[in-house]
Parts: structure tokens; C-alpha cells; sequence
């Protein structure tokens, strides 16, 4: 009986074999130098992207993929000791709490100002790459888009019981909210969260299950970033019974969100991060993300997904990144008003 | 007591030397101080932590939440044993038709991960999911009945942690001795009676351990509990993380957490604590009992289960692939996350069972305090979310041990910590089973200890061992916040494929990663059963 035993460690060793010879092979260092990234963003989006800069540049591009924030709380630990170059963040609260840590290095002039002053940090840490915009995604079988309020306060109109969808969880949510403490003021912000509470919305994990409850009806409306539903479309076609609504109305429910890039004042390969870091802005990029992702490019002259208006004709919130960084007291207002648990 | 303590065979304990076997404190008090990595992180972060935490664990609504949380783990405990009893049983003790099969099959649900568990449910039974679609067509039935909250996440956790209950049962009534429940027959015993009175005695403490493994996974789980919206302490820290990305609060909140774990675990050792050991060695091949007209409704059960806990889910992602190709979606680059997966599961399974064996034994052949805090220190990694064992490790890893941060030995670390007290509850029951006498006359013979364990005791628990490997496998290969953190940089799993595709709502993408990660999950356990039942019946 031992007999079958070994076969099998031998079978497991094998394929462990294999698994390390398919590592080294791939981690040879070519005289480009190499990079390491911590990217918030997952693989199916920017993969793609990492892999032209490899190809143009010549530079070994190692990427760990994680959830933003955890990958924030990992860069946390490993303080100077860690081995990330670049930090890719899908929102700016995972930046803005590894920069509050002193873990950042400043960019340079020129590539902070090929993007907006207001997607940008104003110390210089970090840069936007790609934009998205808060929208009202609704059910186009029960709704038109005149059906829909002028601006969000409307949905704590009792008409809207039990049909809202939202996410309270989401960090883009999150930030929205912070945009409405910032220009509502805490009071009238709370009141709106309990005027929507009083209305029963339907509670989700994310801004994907929203969009997927308001295309199977389950909901009418819910409150997401614009670029879920083209994935919708994109898988199931344009049957697919759900369209966003942008509130454009210059208030914070028209907020404008940014995916951001930073470089790590300990990372080891200096020239290359920032190499990168000006590729993720260059044309080539950003029409990937425009086409593909369907998010906002951030810097100028890309062609946009059909359907979308052009960024500089919108009447979006007038607030900076660094504005939505207080994190801590949406929290808590999310918590006081029974939102969040 | 003296009748217990003969039916236990138990004459061993009086005169085997004290000495014998204490080599074994070095690796299980080493394995010890490995679990303890996580605790001293916690400390460290949670006395940073501010007042606002502290008011804030102070607070009703968190009592409620923490009663939440154990009101869902106790009710989805009670469910899973009821199942995984009721299935062990049928699969090892009747003429059930198909139950080489149904053996196979029924611990599979275990490889899905709770997340996409719960997210396949969702697409399914919510009101307006695929099944709405379907009777819609059909029925013309606008909308189900909602699936969220305490009932759906109740129902769906049960689906996904009864094979740890039904692994456990099986490999003790695949090797228990039939002769009582035999006699008990010819006594006028009815099934049930014979079942109730003779063999759930015998399955008590594995009973007790998988329920704990039951009860800590659905105290730590967090995609199930998020995707269907029932608020538990776990989903807090999440929150926590996810918010603020304030560790010291989250932190706080894992010792909280611990707390609770002692709790269980005391609970545990009470319910085991009243079992008597009965531990047989020879399995005398004795006639299944016919189920005669109870064949329906049973097989009905099984493949009830099988269709909710399985094929649905399976059959959704189907459905996302077939969607996802029709619609041009590219699948490739499989082979390497596969690779990922089935090698890091692999040696996580080999290395946590070596390591459990040393603590298993100790607690198992010898009582006092010491051996049943080495013991309880175990869980301590399992008491805690995946991602606060793996922050702790980048702690550690990246400020103490540079050389081995990020590197497949600290992930294998990790595996260890997280999965080390599922391999030890499975291994501690097939020891109970070992008769000692038989130890104790191969030691009389001139063997020496190591040569007695190799010989005698090894065999003898084989299909425990063979269970244990598998359990922390198939956990493994589903395993994301650790992978995600501390593996090589550039090392995918097919969990972790899974994950980035779902998150982003790429369905069809995440469709062919999953459905591979269950069928390689399947092929192993196929491996693993057929490898365990051969050396079972080769002595």
C-alpha cells in the first residue's frame, strides 16, 4: 500500500516541478530591468494594457492582483520593505491612505499635467488614469428617462418604495456620499440617506448585482458607475432591458471618479515605474480603456464609447480627489444613520 | 465509569510508559508557535486601535450583529450534521442504489467557493433569475419570493459545509465495527433505533469536530453572508477593511472574534467530552441494510441535494460559458492557473496533515491541560477571516523574513495556519478508532516507536489520513485572500481567475476557470477515494 503513497507524492512533486520550472523560465530579467506592480484593478481589465507596455518597452512586468483596499492594508505592512514599484488603485481611498502613510513619492511636473488638476492629488503622489461617472441605472421596461427625478434627493419620494437598489458597502458609493457631505453638508446628506431608507432599497454587495437586479426587474432603479452596464451589453446585447441615466446637474450625484496610479518611495526600479506610469497615460492606453472598459480616458483627444458624452460637455461635481478622501467620517455617518452595520 | 472505561479498551493507558511518544512535543509545540502569528499581529494592531472602535463594539446594534452571527452559524451547524449524517449513513450502511457514486459526488460542493456559491444561487432563485425566467415561459409566474437574508444564506452555507460533516462520519462508519449495530438488528432494533442507540454514539466526536469546522466557517465566511445580505461580525470587518482601511479597528474585531471561537470550542469539548470511545479494528464485511421501499425517498434526498448543492451550480456556469462563446468570448490560458491551483492544494494537503499528525496524536493518547491547550491553540487560525491571517503573515513576512515573503513556502505557511484544525479533527476521530492494545503488543514485539506508528497505527488510520489530505485540498484549491496576498508575485490560481472575473461581471469568463476548478476538484477526490478504500482493504 505505501507503494501507491509514493506515487502520488511523486505525482504531486511533479507537477510542483513543473509549476516552478513554467516561473523560472518567465523571470528572467531581460536588460530593460523590471517592474513590480500592486494592481487594485483586476486582470481582465488592465492585463491587456501591462502587457503592450511590456512588449513596447522591453521591461519584466510582475503584477500581484488584489482588492484595492487590501492590497492598500498590504502595502501598509510591508511599509519600506516592500517590493512594489507602483500602486494601481481602482479608487482613491486605497491611494489616499497609503499616501497619508508617507509611502508614496511625488510624481513629476509633466506627468501630473497631462490630466485635469481635479483627478489628481494635489500633493502630486498620485494621478488619475481613467475616469467613470455616478449614474442611475434604470429598468427600461417600467421606466423612461423622464420618469426619473432631477437629482438623487428625488428618490426619497415615496413613489420609489421597494425599488431602489443600492450599494452602501461600495467604495464608489462611499465616495459619493463623502462628495454630498462635502457639498450638501453633513445634515442635509444625512437626511437624504434616511429618506432613502425609508424607502425600502433593496441592499447590494456591489454596483454588478445592482445592474443585473434592474435588468431582471427585480428593481427599477439603482445608483452605480456607468460602466457596469456596457459589460451587460456587451455579454447579452443590447436587449439587455436596463440604461443609466447621468444626473448632470453639477451636484454630487454627478460626481466624475477616477481610477488612480502612484509610485512607491521605496520601490527599486524608479525609472521604470514611471515609465509606466506616463505609458497608462499615453494615447495608446487610454483608448483601451476607452473602448474596452468604457471608462472616461482622462487625458485629451480619445475617442469615447459610443453612447457617452464627452467629459468636458458634462455638468459634473466641481470637487477635487483630495476632497473625497474623509473616508472615515462617511463612515461614520453611514453607521449613525443605521446605513451600513 | 468502569463500564465505559472497559467497553473503551482503554487497559492500555495504565501501563504504557509516560515517556513513550514525547518526541512529539518538538514538531507539535513548533506547529503551536507557527499559529500563534496571527494572534500577536492582532495584539500589536488592536492596542493602536482609537475610542471610536471601541464605542462602536460597545454598541446594541452590535450585539445584535454578533447575535446574528451565531444564531446563523448554530442553525447552519444543527442542518449540516443533520445531512451529513443522514448521507454518510446512507452511502456507507445501506444497498442505497448508486452509492459508490453518490460517495463520489456528495462532497463536491465543498470545492465551490462560498462567494460564487451564493452568487450562482442569486442567478438562480432570486426573484427574477434564471428559474423566474423559466417558469415565467412556462407558468407565467412574475416573481419568486425573496431569497435574501437569513433563510437564503442559511440554505446555501448548509449546501456548502455539509461534506465536512459528511467526510468526517464516513471515514469513522467506513472503518467502524458492524457487529454491535448487527446485534442490535437481532435484538429487534429497528434502522432507526439501532442507528440512534448504537452507531451516533460511535460518531460523536467526529461529530463534534466537523460541527466546530462547520460553525468556525460560517463565523469567518464572508462572500456568502455579503452576496446575501445577512450582516455577521465577519461582514463588520470586512466592512472595516474595505472602508477605511483602518486595520486596527478590523483587528479589534478579530479578537472579538476569537473570543467567540473559545466559546465554540468550549461547547465542543463538553459534547465531546460525553462520548465514550470506541475504537475496533476489525472490519468484518457485514450485509448493508436494505433499504426496500425507503430506496426512493432516499435516493430523492441525495439527489435533491446533489441537484442544489451541484448541478445548478455547475449548470449555471455552463450556461454563462455557452452565453460567453456564442457571444465570441476568447477562453485560453486555463493551463497555468490550473497548475497553480492543483500544485499549492496539493502540498498545502501533504504539508498540513504531516503537521496535524504530531498534535493530533498527543491530544488523542494522552489528556491534561497541556495537551488540550496545544490542542484549542490550533483553531486559532481558523477562528479569524482568511485576510487577517494573511495580513498578519505580510506582517511578518515582508518586516522579518525577507528571504521567504512571497515565496510558494510562506503561501504553504499560510495554508497551513488557515486549514491545520480541519485536518486535525478528521485525523483525532480515525485515531479514537485505533485500538491501542494493538500498538502496545507491536511495542511488546521489539518494535520501536516510530516502526509501531509506520506499521500499526499509520494503517490503521489511513482512510482518516486520506480524508484529512483531501478536506485541506479541496479547501485549498478554493482558497482567495491568502493566495492573493502572499503568493508568488505572478502565481494564479483558478480561484483567483475566478474571483477577477467575477468582480468585474465577466461571466463567461469566470465560467471556464470555475467549471475546471470543480472538475479537477472532482478528479482528485475521485483519486483520493479510490486510493483510501484500496489500502483500507489491502491489510
Amino acid at each position: 500500500m505505501f507503494k501507491k503513497q509514493y506515487w502520488l507524492i511523486l505525482l504531486l512533486g511533479a507537477v510542483f516541478l513543473t509549476g516552478c520550472a513554467s516561473f523560472s523560465a518567465s523571470s528572467q530579467a531581460e536588460d530593460a530591468g523590471k517592474l513590480v506592480i500592486y494592481s487594485g484593478r483586476s486582470e481582465s481589465l488592465v492585463a491587456p494594457v501591462i502587457e503592450q507596455f511590456s512588449q513596447a518597452s522591453g521591461v519584466k512586468v510582475e503584477v500581484r492582483y488584489g482588492n484595492t483596499s487590501e492590497l492598500a492594508a498590504t502595502l501598509l505592512e510591508e511599509g519600506e520593505n516592500s517590493p512594489a514599484d507602483v500602486f494601481y488603485a481602482q479608487d482613491p481611498g486605497g491611494l489616499g491612505a497609503v499616501a497619508n502613510a508617507g509611502l508614496l513619492a511625488p510624481l513629476p511636473e509633466e506627468t501630473l499635467t497631462k490630466v485635469d488638476s481635479r483627478y489628481r492629488s494635489a500633493e502630486g503622489l498620485w494621478v488619475g488614469v481613467s475616469g467613470r461617472i455616478r449614474v442611475v441605472v434604470y429598468n427600461t421596461q417600467s421606466l423612461q428617462p423622464e420618469d426619473l427625478p432631477a437629482d438623487l434627493f428625488g428618490f426619497t419620494d415615496p413613489r420609489w418604495k421597494g425599488k431602489i437598489g443600492w450599494a452602501p458597502t461600495n467604495a464608489s458609493f462611499q465616495a459619493m456620499v463623502t462628495a454630498m457631505r462635502q457639498m450638501w453638508g453633513e445634515e442635509r446628506t444625512r437626511e437624504w440617506l434616511l429618506g432613502i431608507l425609508a424607502n425600502q432599497p433593496v441592499v447590494f454587495d456591489g454596483n454588478t448585482a445592482i445592474v443585473e437586479a434592474v435588468g431582471r426587474g427585480e428593481i427599477e432603479v439603482g445608483f452605480v458607475n456607468h460602466y457596469y452596464l456596457y459589460r451587460f451589453l456587451r455579454e447579452q446585447g443590447d436587449s439587455f432591458p436596463a440604461r443609466n441615466h447621468f444626473m448632470n446637474n453639477g451636484g454630487p450625484d454627478s460626481l466624475v471618479m477616477v481610477s488612480g496610479v502612484a509610485r512607491l518611495a521605496a520601490g527599486k526600479n524608479e525609472e521604470n515605474a514611471l515609465k509606466f506610469i506616463n505609458f497608462l497615460l499615453s494615447p495608446v492606453a487610454q483608448q483601451y480603456f476607452a473602448s474596452q472598459t468604457s471608462e472616461y480616458p482622462l487625458v485629451a483627444g480619445v475617442q469615447i464609447q459610443a453612447g457617452l458624452t464627452p467629459l468636458e460637455n458634462l455638468n459634473a461635481a466641481d470637487i477635487t480627489v483630495d476632497q473625497l478622501a474623509d473616508l472615515e467620517g462617511t463612515l461614520n455617518l453611514l453607521r449613525e444613520a443605521g446605513v451600513v452595520p | 465509569m468502569s463500564r465505559d472505561f472497559i467497553l473503551s479498551g482503554r487497559f492500555g493507558t495504565i501501563s504504557s510508559p509516560p515517556a513513550r511518544g514525547s518526541w512529539l512535543y518538538l514538531p507539535a509545540v513548533l506547529v503551536a508557535l507557527g499559529m500563534t502569528v496571527p494572534l500577536i499581529y492582532l495584539i500589536i494592531r488592536a492596542s493602536s486601535a482609537d475610542q471610536s472602535v471601541w464605542s462602536w463594539l460597545l454598541r446594541v446594534q452590535t450585539l445584535q450583529i454578533m447575535g446574528q452571527s451565531l444564531l446563523l452559524a448554530v442553525t447552519v451547524m444543527v442542518s449540516a450534521m443533520f445531512f451529513g449524517v443522514l448521507l454518510a449513513w446512507l452511502v456507507t450502511r445501506t444497498d442505497l442504489i448508486g452509492r459508490k457514486l453518490w460517495a463520489a459526488l456528495l462532497p463536491l460542493p465543498l470545492v465551490i467557493p462560498s462567494y460564487v456559491g451564493a452568487y450562482l444561487f442569486v442567478s438562480f432563485f432570486s426573484p427574477r433569475g434564471l428559474l423566474q425566467t423559466l417558469l415565467q415561459t412556462w407558468f407565467g409566474v412574475d416573481r419568486l419570493p425573496s431569497i435574501y437574508g437569513f433563510w437564503g444564506t442559511w440554505l446555501v452555507l448548509t449546501l456548502l459545509t455539509y461534506p465536512y460533516v459528511f467526510l468526517a462520519v464516513r471515514a469513522v462508519l467506513s472503518r467502524s465495527d458492524r457487529s454491535l449495530e448487527e446485534a442490535a438488528r437481532s435484538l429487534g432494533y429497528s434502522p432507526l433505533q439501532t442507528f440512534l442507540k448504537v452507531t451516533l454514539p460511535q460518531l460523536q466526536p467526529a461529530l463534534a469536530a466537523s460541527g466546530l469546522l462547520v460553525g468556525l466557517y460560517v463565523l469567518r465566511d464572508f462572500g456568502a453572508v455579503s452576496i446575501l445580505r445577512f450582516t455577521t461580525f465577519t461582514r463588520a470587518i470586512y466592512l472595516q477593511y474595505q472602508s477605511s482601511i483602518d486595520r486596527s479597528a478590523a483587528a479589534l474585531l478579530s479578537l472579538v472574534l476569537i473570543l467567540i471561537t473559545i466559546g465554540f470550542l468550549a461547547a465542543e469539548q463538553q459534547f465531546r467530552h460525553s462520548a465514550a470511545e470506541h475504537p475496533h479494528t476489525a472490519v468484518r464485511p457485514a450485509g448493508p441494510i436494505r433499504l426496500g421501499g425507503g430506496q426512493v425517498p432516499a435516493l430523492f434526498a441525495v439527489n435533491l441535494i446533489l441537484l442544489i448543492g451541484l448541478v445548478l451550480p455547475a449548470g449555471v456556469l455552463f450556461y454563462w460559458l455557452v452565453r460567453g462563446v456564442a457571444a465570441g468570448e476568447q477562453l485560453s490560458g486555463w493551463l497555468r492557473p490550473l497548475v497553480g491551483s492543483l500544485s499549492a492544494a496539493g502540498l498545502a494537503a501533504l504539508i498540513t496533515s504531516l503537521a496535524a499528525l504530531p498534535v493530533s496524536i498527543l491530544t488523542v493518547r494522552r489528556s491534561g491541560w497541556f495537551n488540550k491547550v496545544l490542542e484549542k491553540w490550533s483553531y486559532l487560525g481558523y477562528a479569524v477571516p482568511g485576510v487577517v491571517v494573511a495580513l498578519a503573515l505580510v506582517f511578518f513576512g515582508a518586516n522579518y523574513l525577507p528571504a521567504l515573503y512571497q515565496t510558494l513556502a510562506m503561501l504553504l505557511f499560510a495554508y497551513m495556519i488557515l486549514f491545520l484544525p480541519q485536518a486535525m479533527g478528521t485525523l483525532q476521530a480515525s485515531l479514537r478508532q485505533v485500538q491501542r492494545s494493538l500498538e502496545e503488543a507491536a511495542a511488546s514485539l521489539g518494535e520501536n516507536p516510530l516502526r509501531v506508528f509506520q506499521r500499526v497505527t499509520l494503517p490503521l488510520m489511513m482512510p482518516g489520513v486520506a480524508s484529512a489530505a483531501a478536506l485541506v485540498f479541496l479547501t485549498t484549491m478554493k482558497e482567495l485572500p491568502a493566495t492573493l496576498l502572499l503568493a508568488p508575485i505572478g502565481f494564479s490560481t483558478l480561484a483567483t481567475q475566478v474571483w477577477a472575473a467575477v468582480s468585474e461581471a465577466y461571466f463567461a469568463r469566470a465560467a471556464a476557470p470555475a467549471l475546471i476548478l470543480i472538475l479537477a476538484s472532482s478528479v482528485s477526490m475521485y483519486l483520493i477515494n479510490h486510493h483510501s478504500t484500496q489500502s483500507g482493504s489491502s491489510q
